[in-house]
């Protein structure tokens, strides 16, 4: 069937079956790669897109499901200058393997349009559905704070 | 006495620019905008085709015949193959895997056979279609039930497996491997302690769960060259293994080729080969075309490599003023179906069973048992995580039995350098004693806390941990070095960025020799026919073996640029130095070179001809001061570790006293890294390796069912951390005691951080409680039910 698909502002036509997932149509036939393939069946949050500003899984979406939808991956977040955030995560050297980080990126990015000024519990709430192996969180949750602190100091 | 080291590097310098820093990650932008690839990132094109493998669903069973008609005939399959077509048996250290299952099946999920079709869905139909007849026979699920004399055997032909020289399988039996130590004189010393202890802990088998899968595509091209992407922490291993198990279809080493993109987590389960092999098989089926096989998250957890449980028997004998005398350390194995990497984890374990202790008597035995699970493997800590638990117990249930204070008896028994090991050698220099003084310090060991919920009660636990890399006595590293025109560098290695920092590290190196930024090193992922030999990045050994070859070309291609400097400009080598992207002179301080004027054009003499060129260079670097050999009965003779890496845990729980809930308010962990090249990276590695070591005390655990079938093969059953589930505060201190032949002095510590979270827990519990928990995972269950106990007795 055919599908519109708009992706990091971008339209795609597309022939897909009606029960392709949206995260392999996003991987094989849009070609955007940092949506991972983690576990399929929504436990670990490495698929994780925005879909009108909202943090999904893709694994569990039909990729007919996202018609009509804005939907955002991390190319789409940096595809100009990379955002506060990411720099943030950067400097302050908060991933390791980077598998997980795409997913976070977006759950973080997210918690922060939402709620600019994000407590610890707040930040680890947002976090909660991402899993990360490597890193104990810890380096994550700082750079999300310090992120939401910079917010603070913006808007006083 | 000290260890003499017949390399020395250079030595360690106060005014480091590179080396030393808090450096950014040379990979954090790849990773943070979605740059990075991973091997499931990667285009294969239009032809690309997938795998699906048909799993064994016995533990232990004959095969008596396997029909691929009606998978052949299903949609869009391209080919069906079975163990038939690849007869052949491979393995790290000893040659007992299977690339198919040949005429058994051990563990529940090995490969039987694998299908080749168009799509990944089409494949996985087919699979299912794959009809094979079992006659089922009784497993082996228990390591103390498979060493019994009547056991039925797993390998009849144990004996006539290859293997390295150091193993010492026992052929007719379950007992793949047995590491024995034998010093001094343990029964007399029993006799004559003051005190002993004696008791039993039993650790699960764990899983590694990387997030992202394994992951193999491999490609034989028309021209009769195999190249297999994988996600791997063991490119040049795996060609090797790859090479030589394939080595009947006419492979030679130059014919193989790994490329290994980044890596989306190891921590052991992607080194050696386990999945690979079926990959690469099934590229040599289909000629022409790539093949690509993935992992389902299943699949993850039961047939790549799994953490051995373990059941330990341990007895120490102290004297009344708190010297340890005697210890005698049984450590059964349930290593699984095959042990071929297995076999080493029980090893190194052997050879270290004492902990970090200066005991002069000692009798271990580590034995390496064949049961029917799914074959065990390395994985962070390499058997040191698994013994340590009941080690660092029974340090502080020896500790109150004498009327110690835990810190004060770990402090005076506490390995330091000059001790002897267990199988003769010397200790390296080592922080320890400043780790448990920094550690108790952190927090606030002696001070009792009280909870000001009623509830809840408050507890404290302190716990060492050593661990040396286990590897062949001559693993070795290479690097090459090459300058680009505006005076940046390239390093080629073949170690893997797993997450730990690694290509930064090297970068860190590099630039520190050469007067670089950092940011004017670029380090990439290899691919093994450009790249030079690394064995494996494993053992947390390539920030120290790895580095002293990047080291040694950083070294080598700064005395080719003095070397040209000094043919045109007449300064001695000795008055040259290297600094801000400029070769200096201590006797001219106006002369300044920038590198980028001549590290390829060369510099123009008088003459107008030029000399240099270039400027490239290698390094290597392989460990000339060990070996394996030592005596079967005693462990004696051999210089088989490196050295060791040490430090000290300590945390503050709180506990529901009704329910047994644990929260981890604060956990310290203090590691002798010898020189943090990168100390933001040292730090990640103490908070990553901490949450996961509190993860295998606190919940994690592998549950089999009496057929040996994982009942928890994913992430809802089998729960690791959530950003919820980490201590409220998380104390990282870097001891750096120098490793005397280490890069600037450094040692690996990769591993080491989750060793010490588990007895530390079971310390902490009874600190609190007075309930010893002398299994892990330590649940909510077993801590309530101790506690009912208790009360009821």
């Amino acid at each position: 069937m055919e599908l519109s698909l708009n992706v990091n502002n971008e339209e795609w036509a597309l022939d897909v079956a009606p029960a392709d997932v949206l995260l392999d149509v996003l991987r094989e036939r849009v070609g955007t790669k940092s949506p991972k393939i983690g576990c399929e069946r929504g436990d670990c949050g490495s698929c994780t897109i925005l879909i009108d500003g909202r943090s999904v899984r893709s694994c569990l979406v039909l990729a007919v499901e996202a018609e009509g939808h804005e939907i955002t991956t991390v190319e789409g977040i940096g595809a100009d200058h990379l955002s506060e955030l990411q720099n943030l995560f950067i400097s302050n050297n908060s991933f390791q393997c980077g598998f997980c980080a795409p997913g976070i990126v977006l759950s973080a990015t997210e918690l922060l349009a939402r709620n600019p000024s994000p407590s610890r519990h707040d930040v680890q709430e947002a976090l909660s559905g991402n899993l990360c192996r490597c890193t104990g969180y810890e380096p994550i949750i700082e750079a999300v704070l310090a992120a939401g602190e910079r917010n603070e100091e913006v808007s006083a | 006495m000290t260890t003499t080291y017949p390399f020395e590097a250079d030595s360690v310098d106060d005014a480091l620019t590179a080396v030393g820093t808090p450096a950014v990650r040379i990979d954090g932008l790849d990773k943070i905008s979605g740059a990075a690839q991973f091997v499931d990132d990667l285009d294969f094109g239009p032809d690309l085709l997938h795998g699906a493998v048909v799993e064994s669903p016995h533990a232990y069973a004959r095969i008596v015949s396997i029909d691929t008609s009606a998978a052949e005939a299903a949609p869009g399959v391209v080919k069906v193959i079975t163990g038939e077509d690849f007869p052949y048996n491979f393995g790290m250290y000893m040659e007992d895997r299977y690339i198919f299952a040949q005429h058994h099946v051990r563990f529940v999920g090995e490969q039987v056979a694998g299908v080749i079709a168009r799509t990944h869905r089409q494949a996985v139909r087919a699979a299912k279609l794959v009809e094979v007849e079992y006659e089922v026979l009784e497993p082996l699920l228990d390591p103390k039930e498979a060493v019994a004399e009547d056991a039925p055997l797993i390998h009849p032909n144990l004996g006539d497996y290859a293997h390295v020289p150091w193993f010492f399988p026992k052929a007719d039996t379950n007992i793949a491997h047995w590491r024995k130590i034998r010093k001094g004189d343990t029964e007399k010393a029993f006799a004559e302690a003051d005190y002993v202890l004696e008791d039993t802990y039993r650790v699960p088998r764990y899983a590694h769960c990387a997030i992202e899968p394994h992951v193999t595509v491999g490609k034989l091209d028309h021209a009769g060259r195999l190249t297999v992407w994988t996600a791997s922490q063991s490119p040049h291993t795996q060609r090797h293994l790859f090479a030589e198990a394939l080595a009947p279809l006419g492979f030679a080493h130059k014919d193989v080729r790994v490329i290994t993109p980044y890596v989306g987590g190891g921590f052991g389960g992607k080194a050696g080969v386990s999945m690979e092999i079926i990959g690469a098989a099934m590229a040599t089926a289909v000629k022409g075309h790539p093949v690509k096989l993935r992992f389902t998250r299943e699949q993850e957890f039961y047939n790549t490599y799994q953490r051995q449980g373990v059941v330990a028997e341990l007895k120490v004998g102290v004297m009344n003023n708190g010297t340890i005398t005697a210890v005698e350390h049984k450590l059964y194995w349930d290593a699984g179906a095959y042990v071929e990497y297995g076999a080493n984890v029980v090893n190194a374990a052997g050879l270290s069973a004492t902990g970090p202790y200066r005991v002069p008597n000692i009798s271990n035995d580590s034995l390496c048992v064949y049961t029917n699970l799914p074959p065990g493997g390395p994985y962070r800590g390499f058997g040191y995580s698994e013994f340590h638990f009941g080690l660092e117990s029974h340090m502080d249930r020896i500790a109150e039995a004498i009327g110690m204070d835990p810190v004060d008896f770990r402090r005076k028994n506490a390995i330091v350098e000059g001790d002897e090991l267990s199988y003769g050698g010397h200790m390296n220099p080592s922080g320890m004693i400043e780790a448990i003084d920094k550690t108790a310090a952190a927090i606030e060991w002696g001070v009792d806390e009280e909870s000001k919920n009623p509830n809840t009660i408050m507890g404290k636990g302190v716990a060492l941990f050593w661990k040396a890399p286990a590897m062949p006595p001559n693993a070795s590293s290479a690097s090459f070095l090459k300058f680009n025109e505006d005076g940046s560098v390239n390093v080629s290695v073949s170690g893997m960025e797993l997450g730990q920092g690694y290509l930064t590290v090297m970068a860190q190196i590099a630039a520190e020799i050469l007067g670089l930024p950092v940011e004017m090193v670029r380090v990439e992922t290899p691919d093994t026919d450009r790249n030079p030999y690394e064995w494996q990045t494993v053992a947390s050994h390539v920030t120290w073996s790895s580095g002293l070859a990047v080291e040694k070309a950083a070294i080598e291609a700064r005395a080719k640029i003095f070397e040209v400097i000094h043919e045109v400009y007449g300064f001695e080598d000795e008055t040259l130095y290297l600094e801000d992207q400029k070769v200096k002179c201590t006797t001219d301080p106006e002369f300044a070179k920038p590198l980028r004027e001549f590290v390829i054009d060369g510099i123009q003499t008088d003459d107008g001809t030029w000399r240099g060129g270039p400027i490239i260079a290698s390094g290597k670097f392989m460990p000339e001061f060990t070996n394996a050999n030592s005596d079967p009965e005693t462990g004696q003779g051999g210089h088989p570790n490196v050295h060791y890496t040490v430090g000290a845990c300590g945390v503050l729980i709180e506990i529901d006293k009704e329910t047994g809930r644990i929260w981890v308010r604060k956990a310290a962990l203090a590691v002798d890294a010898g020189k943090a090249i990168n100390p933001d990276l040292v730090k990640g590695q103490i908070t990553g390796g901490l949450v996961q070591g509190l993860a295998t005390v606190l919940y994690e655990d592998m549950r089999f069912d009496d057929d040996g079938r994982l009942m928890n093969p994913n992430f809802t059953d089998y729960k690791i951390p959530t950003s919820f589930d980490i201590p409220d505060e998380m104390i990282p201190i870097i001891v750096e005691v120098p490793q005397p032949d280490g890069p600037f002095g450094a040692r690996g510590v990769g591993e080491h951080t989750m060793i010490a979270a588990a007895p530390v827990i079971a310390n902490a519990v009874y600190n609190a409680l007075g309930v010893r928990i002398k299994s892990m995972p330590i649940t909510q269950e077993k801590i309530a039910l101790a506690v009912t106990d208790r009360h009821h007795n």
